[in-house]
């Protein structure tokens, strides 16, 4: 007789252990083995540090630098995150409105697609024109770039409604307003995220953008004056520090989609 | 028997993409008492869902009309419950909450209507699942709660089409064994359609039996098989006749050959 086995839970070091802590270390680990790696090739290829500056140099950079840094994250912080909030308070009742009303769409789509297509960084000589240099500008080109995806993903999730479903919503006796409201809008959701995880990245490129062009703060500011002085160690210091911020935003806005759609199959924990 | 639903003349054309007129349904003459479990069996684009969509409103009848208790159907009819073949859940309500539907799309209190949805749960075996979310349900156990939601309201009749169509073999033969319980009890006036020749045979007062389209009724068959009805009788010499002489008429169509 074949004695029925129990599974051992898998080891800290196996790839299927889960938790956060255990998520944590292999991050974790990860990072020192690129930091480890960096260092070995900065040593064995002898790059100058103007190319490729040892892992230590960039930490002393931003440390150095550490008060200049966090002002102008904050100032591109804030065009991103005010480009990108004007983008979803503009772009979310646009999609609604295309999607209630027929007229609208057919005056609305083929505008928004032609605009769609002129590069948002061609738009910005415009906008140094119109406001000038500072904020202005940089809100402006993350709103733009940001605007599309986040109206076509909603419009996407709007219309994904299965149509047997009006017809037992109606058979209810449901009004149009409520169908829309209970039925179509929260099904809606899923879709809107993704157009909303796109658009965080988009915001943040927007910003910086606005910034190489047309401005003296924010760390695509930075960015240009520390590659004009060939200080490669702060330029990549500051790379890190945006690359964390973006992240940041990424992982914020995929914090509200759990906490607002738990019940869709993209929310649950993958079952082994 | 009193006539609760008299379709007079009905008929649909749509339109389709390219303009042409598509011919859904032929006049049609059909009434259908209070209380009776009438099935409506066909092949594929015979207009069977679209006669189930004329009845209750949800679409306009292009020649005739359709009466419930001596009024004209205007518009969405809506003292009544609806099954699809899809359960239609919604992913985001509980169990509960999606049978309490039926109260948030009329807009009435749906607290009151409590206790009525939880036990018509009970009483098709999902007790301990109000909480539950529409995934953590099978196919089987989704197309219940679907069912206890058009139920809720205590409506005199259902439209039923194709319900059980997306389910198992075995799950399908019990689900029948569910719907004449229920029927059984409460004497509803169920209309439903169905691609199974056994199914309607098993379920029904009488069988309309469509013509492929432009659909239109070929024949309309009295079941006398003596209620109540359990699954045995389904391998008895009356009711394969039956069967048969459905499946002969089909042949005849060419609908199977």
């Amino acid at each position: 007789m074949t004695q029925p086995t129990t599974e051992k839970r898998p080891g800290f070091l196996s790839p299927n252990r889960r938790g956060w802590y255990v998520d944590a270390f292999w991050m974790l680990l990860s990072l020192v083995l690129v930091l480890v790696f960096w260092e070995l090739l900065v040593l064995i290829f002898g790059f100058p540090s103007h190319l490729l500056p040892r892992p230590l140099s960039v930490v002393n950079s931003v440390i150095e630098h550490w008060g200049t840094i966090a002002d102008n994250s904050w100032d591109t912080t804030a065009a991103v995150l005010l480009g990108y909030i004007l983008a979803v308070g503009f772009a979310v009742p646009v999609a609604i409105l295309i999607v209630i009303s027929p007229q609208v769409e057919r005056l609305l789509y083929p505008p928004l697609v032609a605009t769609q297509s002129i590069p948002k960084i061609a738009l910005a000589p415009l906008f140094i024109v119109w406001f000038g240099f500072g904020i202005e500008t940089k809100i402006s080109v993350a709103f733009l770039i940001c605007f599309f995806p986040i109206v076509v993903d909603s419009i996407v999730g709007l219309r994904s409604i299965d149509p047997s479903l009006i017809q037992l919503a109606r058979s209810m006796g449901a009004s149009s307003s409520r169908i829309f409201l209970k039925l179509r809008l929260p099904g809606a959701l899923p879709s809107m995220f993704g157009g909303l995880k796109v658009a965080s990245a988009l915001a943040v490129v927007g910003a910086l953008t606005g910034e190489y062009i047309a401005s003296d703060s924010g760390l695509g500011y930075i960015l240009l004056s520390a590659s004009g002085e060939m200080n490669t160690a702060l330029l990549f210091g500051v790379l890190i520090v945006l690359s964390i911020l973006a992240m940041l935003f990424f992982y914020a806005i995929e914090l509200l989609e759990k906490l607002l759609i738990p019940w869709h199959v993209s929310q649950r924990t993958h079952v082994q | 028997m009193e006539t609760l639903i008299d379709i007079d003349g009905v008929g649909k054309t749509f339109t389709g993409q390219d303009g042409e007129q598509i011919i859904a349904l032929e006049g049609t003459d059909l009434k259908i008492g209070r209380g009776e479990f009438v099935s409506i069996v066909g092949p594929s684009g015979c207009g069977k869902s679209t006669l189930l969509s004329l009845v209750a409103g949800l679409l306009e009848t292009t020649i005739g009309e359709v009466r419930i208790s001596g009024s004209r159907v205007d518009g969405p009819y809506t003292d009544l419950g609806f099954a699809f073949q899809s359960d239609l859940l919604l992913d985001w309500r509980t169990v509960l909450r999606n049978v309490l539907l039926q109260c948030d799309m009329r807009g009435i209190d749906n607290k009151a209507h409590q206790p009525r949805a939880r036990e018509l749960l009970r009483s098709v075996g999902l007790e301990g699942f109000e909480d539950k979310r529409p995934f953590e349900l099978s196919g089987g156990m989704r197309q219940r709660v679907a069912l206890c939601r058009a139920l809720l309201l205590d409506p005199p009749m259902l439209m039923m089409d194709e319900p059980f169509g997306a389910l198992d073999a075995l799950t399908r033969e019990q689900m029948q064994v569910d719907l004449l319980a229920m029927w059984q009890e409460t004497k509803k006036t169920v209309l439903f359609v169905t691609h199974s020749i056994s199914e309607a045979v098993f379920l029904s007062d009488r069988i309309i039996v469509m013509t492929p389209r432009p659909g239109k009724v070929r024949e309309i068959i009295d079941i006398d098989i003596s209620r109540p009805r359990d699954l045995n009788v389904r391998d008895t010499g009356e009711f394969g006749a039956i069967v048969h002489r459905i499946r002969l008429l089909f042949q005849e169509m060419g609908v199977i050959h």
